[in-house]
């Protein structure tokens, strides 16, 4: 396929967006009934769904650590999830991006507390439209805090990448196939703490600053999501509970 | 013998109070990468190869080329599969089998960074556009492991690259014939990668394997000869702040000028 103009002569994204804006994003707390912790994520095309489970006992037994809680992490594309039908087997981006999934939430989690016992963290992409990892970050942080799992922050994530030589923000997959870069950066706002950081295609020092105040920006904006969906779920459970009383 | 990923935590102490003073454990500074050493063309039978050394991190990559198919998304272009294994003979903490999560990353940090850079012009691998093109498969394997693997792994790599030769091949139609003179592979760049660990507030350079026990974080850059970023990995279960992130991509800019003097030149390329 020939590499399609992702800017409009008006100057904005394909999409409609301007260069510093997010795709809409939606986030439920509690949504799964087996889980200590669940959410579900809609970011522009994009649908995660996450459960936590745990501080729980760990198998097996041995890989259990004498001071502090064992997070796992599993990141997962449905086959059904992109345009081509993907392989269920996990694939070396799969397994990568775990890894570097868990290396993001890991330090917002207080694991001392739990010593030798696991916490679980299933993403599953049900649809992807570019920035996956992001939101899994993004949902899965908030499942965390829906488990009742002290946290020192939420983490929050979105992308920054290059089109047509300009930095825009929150990458859908169009841009992320056609851009000139993509730079997902994860971060626990209120701490000024960088969590994930990730980038490929070609950054001039500049363009890499300018990137990371931009994801903050975003950063922000999404936390902000995150915080309200906590709340939302938590109001209407105290309500539920105030209605019991009386 | 390190069997398990744990250090005396009278160790982890001296390193920290070290550190502090602006000193390591092994007498270099804070921004000191450990001697390096690249051997190329160490494996006659592979089209490209080069041991490296970092201090006592030992890797070696291979190079070998193959006749395939594009992707169907890219028909005018060749291929370059990089693989990673880290196996027992590095370390007793690497175990058999298929590539884990670490073997994974370092592979796939180490092609975004090299991809990204354009370092290796596809285009010029295509023979037969959508039907028949160069494979190039970058092996690279983990001998000794001593911390910093990711750099090692890289510049391993990237050395190999350069100083790869193919067989030039006439092309009839459909029918391809492989000449015997043989000639550099297409290579555009040398990116470098730097991998800066942090330990409390401090950011070192090239991490050995005590100091990646107890690093909180890592982050490495590659970066290209016009000084431009071509990949980014953020590892470990710590934080950076966005302050710790620039001073890092700047050290990390200033190092990896002097790790490209060792690298082999630029092939030239008809």
């Amino acid at each position: 396929m020939e590499k399609p103009s992702l800017l409009t002569p008006e100057g904005l994204r394909l999409d409609g967006r301007k260069f510093d804006e997010l795709r809409p994003l939606k986030i439920e707390v509690g949504i799964l009934d087996n889980a200590d912790g669940s959410a579900y994520l809609e970011q522009g095309g994009n649908k995660v769904i996450v459960a936590v489970y745990g501080p729980r006992e760990l198998h097996p037994k041995h890989l259990s650590l004498p001071n502090r809680a064992l997070i796992r992490t599993r990141y997962h594309m449905t086959p059904f999830s992109v345009e081509e039908r993907k392989n269920p087997a996990p694939s070396r981006r799969e397994i990568e991006l775990s890894k570097v999934i868990r290396e993001a939430l890991e330090p917002s989690i207080f694991v001392n507390e739990y010593p030798r016992t696991a916490i679980d963290i299933f993403i599953e992409v049900l649809q992807a439209d570019g920035g996956t990892r992001c939101a899994s970050i993004t949902a899965a942080s908030v499942a965390l805090a829906d488990a009742g799992i002290p946290l020192r922050d939420l983490v929050a994530a979105v992308a920054v990448g290059k089109v047509e030589g300009r930095l825009v923000l929150d990458l859908n997959h169009l841009e992320d196939q056609y851009g000139e870069g993509d730079m997902p950066v994860a971060m626990m706002p209120v701490l000024n703490a960088v969590t994930l950081l990730q980038a490929d295609g070609l950054f001039t020092p500049r363009e890499f600053k300018e990137g990371l105040e931009l994801a903050k920006k975003g950063i922000m904006e999404v936390y902000k999501v995150q915080r309200e969906a906590l709340r939302k779920r938590y109001a209407r459970l105290i309500k539920g509970a105030r209605s019991l009383e009386e | 013998m390190r069997s398990e990923k744990i250090i005396p935590t009278i160790k982890r102490k001296s390193i920290e109070a070290m550190l502090k003073r602006g000193e390591r454990l092994d007498g270099r500074k804070l921004d000191q990468v450990r001697e390096i050493s690249i051997e190329t063309n160490f494996i006659e039978k592979a089209e490209g190869s080069a041991l490296v050394r970092i201090g006592k991190t030992m890797v070696v990559a291979g190079v070998k080329l193959s006749l395939g198919s594009p992707f169907p998304d890219a028909p005018d272009k060749g291929v370059i599969i990089v693989n990673t294994e880290l196996i027992p003979i590095a370390s007793p903490v690497f175990e058999p089998g298929p590539p884990g999560e670490e073997d994974v990353e370092i592979a796939r940090v180490v092609d975004r960074g090299i991809r990204s850079s354009n370092a290796l012009d596809l285009s010029k691998l295509s023979i037969i556009p959508g039907k028949r093109c160069w494979i190039v498969y970058v092996d690279i394997y983990a001998l000794n492991h001593d911390g910093n693997l990711m750099d090692a792994c890289a510049l391993a790599a990237v050395s190999a690259l350069l100083t790869a030769k193919k067989k030039r091949v006439s092309v009839e139609g459909d029918s391809i014939k492989i000449v015997e003179e043989e000639e550099p592979l297409p290579m555009k760049d040398r990116p470098v990668f730097i991998t800066i660990g942090k330990i409390g507030d401090n950011l070192i350079v090239d991490p050995n394997y005590e100091e990646e026990l107890i690093m909180d974080s890592r982050i490495t850059f590659a970066i290209t000869e016009d000084g431009k970023i071509s990949a980014i990995q953020k590892g470990e279960a710590g934080y950076l702040t966005c302050e710790e992130v620039i001073n890092a991509s700047e050290l990390a800019f200033r190092i990896s000028k002097e790790i490209r003097k060792l690298l082999p030149a630029l092939p030239k390329v008809s």
